[in-house]
C-alpha cells in the first residue's frame, strides 16, 4: 500500500471533495459553482461537494471515490489542515492511497471568514485556491512514515504531590520511572503546610505516598539531585542526572515535569515584616508547629496577586484562607477573623460549603477594591470597602497576606534543557489550554500540577494520575511511527555552511564533519522548513514542499 | 469526537444504557440496552435523505426547541456516530399511520420499522462513568420568570443563538421577534393560498374580486351559495392581509439584541435548589458576551454576580481583557426580579449596594448562567453500578483518590464528579483512564504472573 509513486503525470486522477461545513462555508460562497469549476482543471477525474466532508458520510465517500474512480490524489477544500488534514490524509490511508498525496486547500479561513459578505469574491478566491491546490497535488510525491523505537522508562521531574503521583500510577501501570527531585526530601510544598482541606495532616498524607514510591521495585528516586541534559526526541532521550554525589546517565522514553510552583514571599508587599505581617503559607506552619498567637486577625487575599504585575488569578489561595480561618475559629471561638477578597474563588461543590461553614461560624468577609485605598498600617488595616461604598478600619494584631504561588526561579533552566515554552508569569505552557492540559507541544514530553498552574493537591494528584494515561498511551506501542513530512538535504550539493543548522529550533540538523556536510536527524524533525528557506544552494528541501511543488502552486494562481 | 469513533481499539455504542453491572474490578460482567434506533447501523452511511424527505416536523432540542427538526434525524450534523435514528414518538409509522417515505428515499436500505431493543453481555476490567450534568431548568425560580418573559433565555439557549449553525445563524435575533417573524411566515403561506383560491374564482368569473366585494357590500343580496363563499373568503384574505401588514410594519422595527444581562448562580450557590457553585459559568458568560461583541461591536454587556470566579489558567486576564475590549461590565449584585418592559424588553429588579437604592435597568435580552444540576437518572446509575453519591449528588470520590468511585475498578470524571470546566475534565478523564488501565494491567499481570 505504501509504494513509491511512479505515476506520470498523464496518469493523474485528481479527487476534489469541497465542503459546505454547514452554513460556515456554504453560507458566504457558491460552494456548488466551485464543485463544477474543479471537475474541469486538469487531472481532476470527481469533484464533490459534503455537507460537513469531515463527517463520517463525508470520509466514506472520499473512501469510496478512491476505490471506485482510481483516484491517486485527493484534495479536500474545507477548513484548517491543523485540525483536520491528519483525519483526512489517514483517511485516505485506510482507503489505499498513499496519505502524502493528500493536498488540502482552506477555505474557511481564507474565503468565507476573511470575505464575509462577499459572496462573488469569496467563491473566485476560492476558486483560484482549488486550483492551486490541485496543481500542487499533481506534484506530491509518495512517502514512507517515519519509526523508531521506544525506551519503557520515564523521567519525572519533581518529587511533590503531583510528581509523585505521576510516578505511582506510571509504575502502576507496569512503567519504570526516575523520579528526581531536587531536594533532600520528597513531599515538596506539602511537607509545609498543615492540613487539608477535609482536616487530615498534610504531612501524614504525602508521608504515606512518599513512602510508597520510595518503596516500590521500579521507581529509582533520586533527591537532592538535578537534572542538567536532555538530548534526543520522543522514545529516546538522553539524560543526565547529578547530585553531590555522583552523575548518572540514563535513556528515557518520555518525560514528566512536575516541579511545582512557590509561594511568594515579597518584602515590603502590603507591610510584609514575617512577624505581624505574614503570608498565608507563613501562618501555614505557625499553626502546625502550635506557634500561633493572635486574637484579631486580617487576611487579605489577591496580595500580589491579578495586578498589572501577576495579572493571574492563583486559584488556591481563597480556600486556604477559609481553611485556615475555621481552623482558627474552631480552636479560639473568641478570635476576630476578617477575610478582605475581591471575588471568593470557592469554585465547585466542597469549596462553596466551606465558604457557607465559614460565614456561618462568624468569620467575616468583605470585599476591598485595589484600586482605591488598600494599607497595612501599625495594628489596623485600611481597606475601601466596595458593597458599602465606605472607607473601613479594621484593628488587628495579624495580618495574613494570601500570596500567590509563582514560578520556580529555575523554570526558565529546566524549560530551555527540553526546549519547551513558559507564559509570561513562568508557568509552563501546555499544548493547547483547553483540549490538552497536561501536554506540551514537544512529543513525549508532558506536565502536571503547580508547574502548569496553581492546583490544590487534590487537582495536583489527579493531573500527576493523568499524566500516567497521556505516556502510556505511546510508551505502550511498539514503535513511534511520525510524519514523513521532514527536511532532506542533498549531500552532493551541500557546501557545508551551517546556515541550515543555525536557524533550526528542534536541533534536528548536524554538522557531519567527515563528509563537511549538514545532515538532518529526521525523528527530531518538525517540518518547520526553516532550513529549507535558508539554504543558499538549494540543498535542503522540506518533503512535501519542495520548490517545484510550491511552483506548481503558484504558477496556478 | 471523530477521533474516538475512529480508533480501531474503541468500540461506541451510541444510543445505549447500561443495565446491571455484576462482578468485581477486572471481571465485570456488563449488560447494555441497545435502544431501537429503526435505522441499521451497519448500512446507514449518514447521508441524511431520509431526513430531507420526512414530512414530521418535530421542535430540535439540539437547538433548544428554536429550530425544528425531522422525525428521522441525526442529533447534529457533525455527531458521531453518524448513524441516524428514528424519534419513535413522533415518526408517523411508529405511531401506525402511514408514511415510510424516509424507507423509500435510502438508498441502503437501513430504514427498519422491525428494529427492536437489543441486550448486550459484555466482559469489562474497569468502568469509568462520564455521564456528565444535567443543565438547571431556570423556571423553577419564580422571579426570574424564564418562559413568561420571552426575551429571557439560558446560557445554553443563548449558545445556540451565536451559533453560525445555530437557529439564527449567529444572529442576536430576539426569541420575541423570531416568534412574530415565525407568525408572519405562516400567514403568508396562507395569503399565498388564499390569493391562489381567489385567482381561480377571478378567472371563472372573470371579475376582479375587490368589485364584485363592492357591489356584494350594497346588495345584501345573499342567495348565490358559490357568490357567498367567495365573498367570504375575500373578507378573510382582507382580514389576514390587515394582520400582516400590522406584523411586517412591527417586524420592521425589529433590531438584534444589542444590550445584554448576563445573571450568575441561576440555581447555583442557592439554597433553594443547589448550595454549591457550578464552576464554570462565569467563564461561560464571559465568553458568550466576548463572542456576541465579536459579531457585533456595539453589543455591550452586563454581567451580575456575587463573585465572578475566573479561577483557571489565563481567566482572569480573560475576564479584564473582555472588559477593556468587549464592552463588559461585571456588577456585583444578585438581581432580585425581572419583569417586562415595552417592546418586550425585560427590565431588571436589583439593588445598587453603593448607592443603596433598588434600580430597574432595561435590557433587550437577558441571559441565565444555569446551574450545574447532577445528571437526571444518576441515582439509578449509581445503583447500577454499585457505587455512592456524595451530599450534592454526584459519584462520591476521595480527594486523595480523586477519581476513585466507592467500589473498585469504577472511576469518574467530569461533571459527573463535580461541576468543573474544559481543562479539568480533560485532565480529569486522562486521570480515569490511567487508573482504568491500572487495574486493567494489574488484573494482566495476575494472569501472566
Amino acid at each position: 500500500m505504501k509504494k513509491k509513486s511512479t505515476d506520470k503525470p498523464d496518469d493523474l486522477r485528481v479527487g476534489v471533495f469541497i465542503c459546505d461545513c454547514g452554513s460556515n462555508i456554504a453560507g458566504h460562497l457558491d460552494c456548488k459553482s466551485v464543485t463544477d469549476y474543479a471537475s474541469g482543471l486538469p487531472g481532476v477525474v470527481y469533484s464533490k461537494e459534503n455537507l460537513y466532508t469531515c463527517s463520517e458520510s463525508g470520509i466514506v465517500e472520499i473512501q469510496e471515490a478512491i476505490k471506485k474512480h482510481k483516484l491517486n490524489r485527493v484534495v479536500v477544500a474545507s477548513c484548517s489542515p491543523r485540525t483536520h488534514q491528519p483525519l483526512f490524509s489517514s483517511s485516505c490511508e485506510q482507503a489505499g492511497m498513499n496519505p502524502y498525496l493528500f493536498e488540502m486547500v482552506n477555505i474557511r479561513d481564507q474565503c468565507s471568514w476573511v470575505h464575509m459578505g462577499q459572496h462573488d469574491i469569496a467563491t473566485a478566491k476560492a476558486k483560484d485556491l482549488v486550483r492551486m491546490g490541485v496543481a500542487k497535488s499533481a506534484t506530491l510525491e509518495a512517502q514512507d512514515p517515519i519509526e523508531s523505537s521506544l525506551v519503557r522508562k520515564i523521567l519525572v521531574i519533581g518529587g511533590g504531590i503531583a510528581g509523585l503521583s505521576a510516578a505511582e500510577a506510571l509504575r502502576a501501570m507496569g512503567l519504570e520511572v526516575i523520579l528526581v527531585e531536587k531536594e533532600q526530601r520528597l513531599g515538596g510544598l506539602l511537607n509545609d503546610l498543615n492540613v487539608l482541606d477535609n482536616g487530615e495532616s498534610a504531612a501524614e498524607r504525602i508521608a504515606r505516598l512518599s513512602a510508597k514510591v520510595s518503596s516500590t521495585d521500579g521507581i529509582t528516586v533520586l533527591t537532592g539531585s538535578r537534572v542538567t541534559n536532555i538530548n534526543g526526541y520522543i522514545g529516546n532521550f538522553n539524560i543526565t542526572v547529578e547530585s553531590d554525589k555522583e552523575t548518572i546517565e540514563e535513556m528515557v522514553g518520555c518525560i514528566v515535569v512536575a516541579s511545582g510552583a512557590v509561594p511568594l514571599i515579597e518584602e515590603g508587599l502590603l507591610g510584609y515584616n514575617g512577624t505581624s505581617v505574614i503570608t498565608q503559607m507563613e501562618l501555614e506552619r505557625q499553626l502546625k508547629e502550635k506557634t500561633f498567637r493572635a486574637t484579631r486577625i486580617v487576611m487579605i487575599q489577591c496580595a500580589g496577586a491579578r495586578n498589572s504585575k501577576r495579572e493571574y488569578c492563583s486559584r488556591i489561595c481563597c480556600v486556604t484562607a477559609v481553611k485556615n480561618a475555621m481552623l482558627i475559629k474552631r480552636a479560639y471561638p473568641l478570635a476576630d477573623i476578617h477575610i478582605l477578597y475581591r471575588d471568593m474563588q470557592m469554585y465547585g461543590d466542597e469549596k462553596e460549603k466551606m465558604l457557607w461553614d465559614a460565614r456561618g461560624m462568624g468569620i467575616s468577609f468583605d470585599v476591598y477594591d485595589p484600586e482605591k485605598i488598600l494599607e497595612v498600617g501599625d495594628g489596623k488595616v485600611t481597606f475601601h470597602q466596595t458593597v458599602l461604598g465606605t472607607t473601613k478600619e479594621l484593628p488587628c494584631d495579624l495580618t495574613v497576606l494570601s500570596t500567590p504561588l509563582v514560578a520556580r526561579d529555575d523554570v526558565s533552566s529546566i524549560a530551555g534543557l527540553m526546549r519547551v515554552p513558559t507564559d509570561k508569569n513562568g508557568f509552563f505552557l501546555e499544548a493547547h489550554a483547553k483540549l490538552r492540559p497536561l501536554d506540551f507541544s514537544a512529543d513525549g514530553i508532558f506536565i502536571c500540577g503547580s508547574a502548569r498552574y496553581p492546583s490544590t493537591s487534590a487537582e495536583a494528584r489527579t493531573q500527576g494520575i493523568g499524566v500516567a494515561s497521556r505516556v502510556a498511551a505511546i510508551l505502550f506501542k511498539d514503535k513511534l511511527v511520525k510524519s514523513a513530512i521532514v527536511a532532506e538535504i542533498d549531500d552532493e550539493t551541500c557546501v557545508g555552511c551551517m546556515g541550515c543548522l543555525t536557524v533550526c529550533p528542534y536541533e534536528a540538523i548536524v554538522f557531519n564533519n567527515e563528509k563537511r556536510v549538514c545532515e538532518v536527524k529526521e525523528i527530531l524533525c518538525k517540518g518547520c522548513g526553516n532550513c529549507a528557506s535558508t539554504c543558499p544552494s538549494h540543498s535542503a528541501i522540506l518533503k512535501g514542499y519542495k520548490p517545484e511543488q510550491l511552483l506548481a502552486q503558484i504558477r496556478a494562481i | 469526537m471523530l477521533d474516538v469513533g475512529r480508533h480501531p481499539n474503541i468500540e461506541l455504542m451510541a444510543y445505549s444504557e447500561v443495565e446491571k453491572v455484576e462482578g468485581s474490578a477486572g471481571c465485570f460482567k456488563v449488560r447494555v440496552r441497545k435502544k431501537a434506533r429503526y435505522v441499521d447501523e451497519a448500512k446507514c452511511t449518514g447521508c441524511g435523505a431520509c431526513t430531507e424527505k420526512c414530512p414530521t416536523d418535530v421542535l430540535d432540542l439540539y437547538n433548544e426547541k428554536h429550530s425544528t427538526r425531522k422525525a428521522v434525524y441525526s442529533w447534529f450534523a457533525q455527531g458521531i456516530p453518524s448513524t441516524h435514528v428514528i424519534d419513535a414518538d413522533h415518526c408517523r409509522v411508529l405511531q401506525g399511520k402511514k408514511c415510510g417515505l424516509c424507507q423509500r428515499q435510502c438508498e441502503a436500505g437501513a430504514i427498519d420499522f422491525e428494529q427492536k431493543d437489543r441486550i448486550v453481555e459484555l466482559d469489562i476490567g474497569s468502568i469509568i462513568t462520564a455521564s456528565g450534568y444535567t443543565v438547571f431548568d431556570p423556571s423553577r425560580i419564580p422571579e426570574y420568570r424564564y418562559r413568561d418573559l420571552p426575551n429571557v433565555v439560558s446560557a445554553m439557549e443563548f449558545e445556540r443563538f451565536l451559533s453560525a449553525s445555530g437557529p439564527t445563524h449567529g444572529h442576536l435575533e430576539r426569541p420575541s421577534d423570531i416568534s412574530v417573524r415565525q407568525e408572519i411566515a405562516v400567514l403568508e403561506k396562507l395569503e399565498g393560498r388564499g390569493s391562489r383560491a381567489l385567482e381561480r374564482l377571478e378567472e371563472k368569473h372573470g371579475e376582479v374580486s375587490a368589485d364584485v366585494y363592492k357591489r356584494f357590500q350594497k346588495a345584501e343580496s345573499g342567495d348565490d351559495p358559490e357568490l357567498q363563499q367567495w365573498m367570504a373568503k375575500y373578507a378573510d384574505y382582507l382580514l389576514l392581509k390587515e394582520k400582516l401588514e400590522e406584523l411586517k410594519e412591527k417586524a420592521a422595527l425589529f433590531a438584534n439584541a444589542k444590550k445584554l444581562a448576563f445573571i450568575q448562580c441561576v440555581g447555583s450557590r442557592d439554597l433553594r435548589f443547589y448550595p454549591f457553585c457550578s464552576g464554570f459559568c462565569c467563564m461561560h458568560s464571559i465568553k458568550e458576551a466576548v463572542i456576541a461583541h465579536e459579531h457585533d461591536n456595539d453589543t455591550t454587556s452586563v454581567i451580575f454576580g456575587m463573585d465572578i470566579r475566573a479561577v483557571g489558567k489565563g481567566f482572569d486576564e480573560y475576564k479584564v481583557r473582555g472588559s477593556n475590549k468587549s464592552n463588559i461590565s461585571y456588577r456585583r449584585s444578585r438581581v432580585a426580579e425581572i419583569v417586562n418592559g415595552p417592546g418586550n424588553n425585560p427590565v431588571l429588579v436589583y439593588e445598587d449596594t453603593q448607592a443603596q437604592v433598588v434600580r430597574r435597568e432595561t435590557f433587550d435580552l437577558v441571559i441565565l448562567a444555569t446551574a450545574c444540576a447532577p445528571a437526571d437518572g444518576i441515582a439509578d446509575l449509581a445503583d447500577i453500578l454499585g457505587i455512592e453519591l456524595n451530599e450534592f449528588g454526584f459519584f462520591k470520590t476521595s480527594p486523595e483518590n480523586p477519581v476513585d468511585t466507592t467500589r473498585e475498578g469504577i472511576f469518574v470524571c467530569g461533571c459527573a464528579h463535580s461541576p468543573m470546566d474544559i481543562p479539568e475534565s480533560v485532565a480529569q478523564a486522562s486521570s480515569a483512564a490511567s487508573r482504568a488501565v491500572q487495574t486493567v494491567t494489574h488484573e494482566k499481570l495476575l494472569t501472566v504472573s
